[in-house]
């Protein structure tokens, strides 16, 4: 059963070979089974769980008419609210916080009768891209056990490879979905910004998160999508674009759609195989019709230091309301409330907040504020001009999602600067907030190799059109690991 | 511009954290790495260009005023370390 | 040599938003701690603030009253700080873009009116409030997220005087406005001011400190006083001034030193990303130019010029928006409006002034007020009369009518009957008589005053002088 798609569980339950109770108990078995190897979830509410599948089960029962989503199981990751759950951030600091309502998402999912069987795990405060910053348990990769699952949105993307969810959501600052998607064989979105809410989820940095779902394929994505996308007026940057039926991009010809290759994605520093495997995924398009097209977008290479910046300065002031006041973890011995400050900050955060809570407030301090934060904030209106500017000759944008498979556990932890460059290719569409998709597209020595389409502003639409051509011409979806 | 340990310790005072000296050293450096890398910017001509406040331009994400419903302050304050008479307890500060 | 103050100040006014201005908690004064609150004002993670509409109208309306531009383009930003009031730690407020700036204030002074400017006008949120006791701090949040707008003035103000008169005059157009109540005992309207001497007739400014903690107007000019003093004694004694805060104590009357220069903050304010711009368009614009109201100023001039009040009595009258109100609704109530003005300058507001009390607590209605003042010109009570008959109404709110009847206090005007008393004190005081003989004309009042006395006051004082000149002319 846990192998199975969204889609295909939800055909089960139509025809009623399966109840929501059976396949939210088996799923929970595949937990017990495997999560000590893999350390997906931080948190599991079993009795929660069956709850909502028992009343789903009832509803379909009494013939109710039910959502897509009603009544399968699905697992948040731990920055986003869920009400009466704890949300830690897989940090320290919020280790016991218990959040007192529920995020827009979660709203949402619970209206459609979703079963929420847990909270995942992650790099704390999303900050990371191998989820060895929780500050709890590593996340192991399902496809190998000693390799990373990528990050910050681990847990979301090796729940979803392992089959402990059938779907999950993540959230996507620099590539937080995408490229854990890529290390773990899984397709995940990152939606416009603004297509979805943030409201409930803890903030890393304000004007490039985002929420997004990870699945199995992309039917099982455009049904997600349908469901959390909207706008919400708890969110002032949340966008008020109208929410389209992303299925009716399912099964659809790609014929004569123009795909942009931007040479700047090829350069050094992509690993030869997986090239390969992108060059492939370019072939497979081509044979369906598309028209491809080498762009070029040489303010990419700017990107990732704008990112550092821009993410940083707002992380640094987003985290500075962690104090051990309020909420959160207090420490013990304290002199007065600076020091209950400073001391709380510094037991309650790890190394890799830390380091951007200081890089952050060095940015935005006297004297510096023009040089970083204000040059960055200009570059970025020059990045987002080029991909405007790109969208005006081409549908997609087609890159690698990583330039590496997933590595080693502990091999880049010691290396801040080489770990970020693993978000090389995907932070800069953060900094333009336009869509992006990552679908499996090829394995090199076992390990699965993601591809990255990127669309235009809120044409989420178009880059499942896309990647759904792609899947169903490829099989890339349906390896799974042998855990 | 690099990062000395003093600079470390002013920002580390303003961010409310503290480092033993091994830290700030360690510090020192990662941070003029990391804005070595970033110092890439400057090369970048940006006269005349304005800045971007999110990824686009979204204007007047306005609120009617109503009033909506407080929280129960059981519930708002659940989760504080110290809590004492429905107030919010910090060591006493002096002005 | 001599020196002149350069004084600049920092007022905050809550506005009179029925909720915050990032939620939509209620913005009530007085709940009990902790339960106006709810995630987005508590700083909770994962919570989103949204903006309230109508703090931008009421924004926008302060600035208008106030002559400022209008900043049609604007964006808020963070002001990061950790205090246990604050909580998320920054305060969403505006830093490069305030919404309003470049207006003025015009203050009268005796060589005429000056225009005291107005940097900027800019919305934030209030934070918590903290009270200090002997075990611990004790932080409430009902306050936070309640919207301010923060008026900076220009360092136009040159007296301690002046800096009060900016003050009043500014109080009265917010609450002509309706944009604040400005109820300081609340906490509604706070002032910070930065001071500096500099030697009169350069124009270069001096260092300059910054007082907090001044709990009342009378407190600011007291405290802006002091520190010029101190500043002034400071430099004669060879002394350097330190840029700093200094916060006013009210009991020593002096002000003390918070914080040095060194130990300011750096702030690191930067645009919010949680937020989106904010475009105020002409039409927006327009429609709150229609709703303003008469401002203290206009009111001013068509006192004089409508009513021939003098200069003095209009500017007080004019001063707040519940005493013009008060005056206009006794005029309306049929009271010639220089009676009226008379009245309410003189016993009306010495009386409040006397008890420590306001316009707004006055039993007398502004009708009771009209009738009084036609009890006078009609004839029926005398002005001494009116007096007492006011004290009455002050302590227990009743209609003049009522107190003339039950106490038995209609004016005397039966010339037989006053005769008769003129005649008892003139018997009574022949030494008055032999005064008045001699040409000692001051002695005749002496005699009016003895028989209003005897008719406790209920004479009718045209006809006593009348009476009384009369019979010692046939003496
Ligand atoms: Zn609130």
């Amino acid at each position: 059963m846990h192998t199975k798609t969204l889609h295909e569980v939800k055909e089960l339950i139509n025809k009623k070979e399966i109840s929501c109770v059976e396949l939210t108990k088996s799923t929970f078995d595949r937990i017990s089974k495997v999560d000590d190897k893999i350390g997906a979830y931080l948190q599991l509410d079993e009795e929660g769980a069956l709850k909502k599948a028992r009343e789903v089960d009832e509803k379909i029962q009494r013939g109710e008419e039910t959502s897509f989503l009603a009544g399968i199981p699905m697992a948040i990751k731990d920055n986003i609210c869920v009400e009466g759950l704890k949300t830690t951030c897989a940090s320290k600091i919020l280790e016991n916080f218990v959040a007192p309502y529920d995020a827009h998402v979660t709203k949402k999912l619970k209206e459609n009768d979703a079963v929420i069987i847990g909270k995942l795990n992650m790099d704390e405060f999303a900050m990371g891209s191998s989820s060895e910053n929780s500050a709890f348990k590593k996340v192991k990769n399902p496809f190998d056990l000693e390799r990373v699952p990528g990050g910050s949105s681990g847990g979301s993307a090796a729940a979803v490879a392992a089959g402990e969810a059938y779907y999950t959501l993540g959230s996507d600052t620099g590539g937080s979905i995408r490229q854990p998607a890529s290390l773990c064989g899984v397709v995940g979105l990152k939606p416009t910004y603004g297509r979805i809410s943030r409201y409930g989820l803890v903030a890393f940095a304000s004007s490039l998160d985002q929420i997004g779902p990870f699945t199995k394929d992309v039917e099982d994505c455009a049904h997600v999508l349908n469901v959390i996308a909207g706008h919400d007026s708890m969110d002032s940057t949340s966008a008020k674009v109208e929410v389209e039926d992303y299925t009716k991009y399912l099964n659809q010809d790609i014929k004569g759609m123009k795909i942009g290759i931007p040479k700047e994605y090829f350069a050094e520093g992509l690993n030869p195989e997986i090239r390969g495997i992108i060059e492939n995924g370019i072939e497979v398009l081509k044979k369906l019709g598309a028209e491809i097209k080498e762009i070029s977008l040489p303010m990419s290479k700017y990107a990732l230091a704008v990112y550092y910046i821009l993410a940083s300065s707002e992380a640094s002031s987003n985290l500075a309301r962690f104090d051990g006041i309020r909420y959160g973890f207090r420490a013990e011995d304290f002199e007065d409330v600076v020091d209950l400050y400073v001391k709380s900050r510094s037991q309650g955060f790890g190394d890799e907040v830390k380091r951007r809570i200081m890089l952050g407030t060095y940015a935005l301090s006297a004297g510096y504020y023009d040089a970083y934060y204000k040059k960055a904030l200009k570059v970025r209106t020059l990045i987002i001009q080029e991909y405007k500017k790109a969208f005006e000759e081409v549908d997609v944008i087609l890159t690698p999602t990583s330039p590496t498979v997933a590595f080693k556990l502990g091999e880049k932890s010691n290396n801040p600067l080489e770990m970020y460059l693993s978000d090389i290719y995907t932070v800069p569409i953060n900094i333009a907030g336009v869509p992006a998709i990552s679908i499996p597209a090829g394995f090199v020595d076992g390990l699965p190799v993601g591809m990255q389409l990127i669309g235009d502003y809120f044409k989420e639409g178009t880059l499942l059109k896309v990647s759904h051509a792609f899947e169903r011409e490829t099989e890339f979806t349906k390896v799974k690991p042998s855990i | 511009m690099s990062v000395t340990i003093k600079d470390v310790e002013y920002v580390a005072k303003l961010a409310r954290l503290e480092f033993n000296e091994e830290e700030k050293q360690k510090f020192t450096e990662e941070l003029n790495n990391i804005l070595g890398y970033v110092e890439m910017l400057q090369e970048v001509d940006t006269d005349g260009v304005e800045i971007s406040i999110g990824a686009y331009r979204v204007v007047n994400a306005l609120r009617e005023d109503e009033v909506k419903p407080s929280f129960d302050r059981e519930k708002m304050l659940q989760n504080a370390p110290d809590s004492q008479d429905g107030y919010v307890k910090v060591p006493k500060v002096i002005e | 040599m001599e020196f002149e103050a350069v004084i600049g100040l920092e007022v905050h006014a809550e506005l009179s938003t029925k909720t915050k201005i990032y939620c939509g908690c209620t913005t009530e004064f007085g709940g009990e701690q902790n339960t106006h609150c709810c995630p987005v004002c508590m700083g909770l993670p994962g919570a989103l603030p949204v903006l309230n509409k109508e703090v931008v109208s009421y924004a926008i309306k302060a600035g208008l009253a106030l002559n400022c531009e209008i900043n049609k383009e604007t964006y808020m930003a963070r002001k990061n700080y950790f205090y246990p009031d604050c909580p998320k730690n920054y305060q969403i407020t505006q830093d490069e873009t305030p919404l309003c700036s470049n207006g003025y204030i015009e203050i009268a002074l005796e060589d005429g009116v000056k225009k005291v400017g107005i940097h900027r006008i800019h919305i934030e949120e209030d934070a918590g409030k903290a009270l200090h006791r002997e075990d611990g701090t004790y932080v409430d949040f009902n306050r936070s997220g309640v919207p301010l707008i923060e008026i900076v003035s220009k360092p136009d103000m040159r007296s301690a005087q002046e800096a009060k008169m900016y003050l009043e005059n500014l109080k009265a157009i917010l609450q002509y406005t309706e944009v604040s109540d400005c109820k300081m005992e609340e906490g509604s309207l706070r002032c910070d001011a930065n001071v500096s001497i500099r030697p009169k007739g350069t124009s270069e400014f001096g260092v300059k400190t910054e007082i907090k903690n001044m709990n009342s107007f009378k407190a600011v000019e007291k405290a802006i006083e002091f520190e010029i003093k101190r500043q002034i004694e400071a430099i004669k004694n060879g002394e350097k001034i330190v840029q700093e805060t200094r916060r006013w104590d009210e009991v020593k009357g002096e002000t003390i030193v918070m914080r040095s220069k060194e130990e300011a903050h750096d702030y690191r304010y930067f645009p919010e990303p949680d937020m989106v711009y904010l475009e105020v368009d002409d039409k927006w614009i327009e429609n709150i130019k229609a709703s303003l109201p008469e401002l203290p100023e206009m009111k001013k001039a068509r006192y004089i010029n409508e009513y021939g009040l003098p200069d003095y009595d209009a500017g007080i009258l004019t001063s707040s928006k519940a005493l013009a109100g008060y005056f206009e609704e006794t005029v309306a109530k049929g009271a010639n409006p220089k009676d009226a003005s008379n009245w309410i300058m003189g016993e009306v507001l010495r009386t409040l002034n006397d008890r420590e009390m306001t316009i707004e607590d006055i039993k007398v209605k502004p009708e009771d007020l009209a009738k009084l003042i036609e009890l006078i010109n009609n004839g029926t009570i005398t002005g001494t009369i009116a007096k007492k008959v006011f004290k009455d109404m002050f302590e227990t709110g009743d209609n003049p009518e009522k107190i003339v009847k039950e106490k038995g206090m209609v004016q005397i005007s039966d010339e037989n009957a006053i005769r008769d008393i003129v005649n008892k004190v003139l018997d009574e005081n022949p030494q008055s008589v032999e005064d008045f003989k001699n040409g000692k004309t001051k002695a005749m009042g002496f005699v009016v005053g003895q028989v209003m006395k005897a008719s406790k006051g209920k004479a009718n004082p045209q006809l006593v002088n009348k009476l009384v000149e009369e019979e010692l002319q046939k003496r």
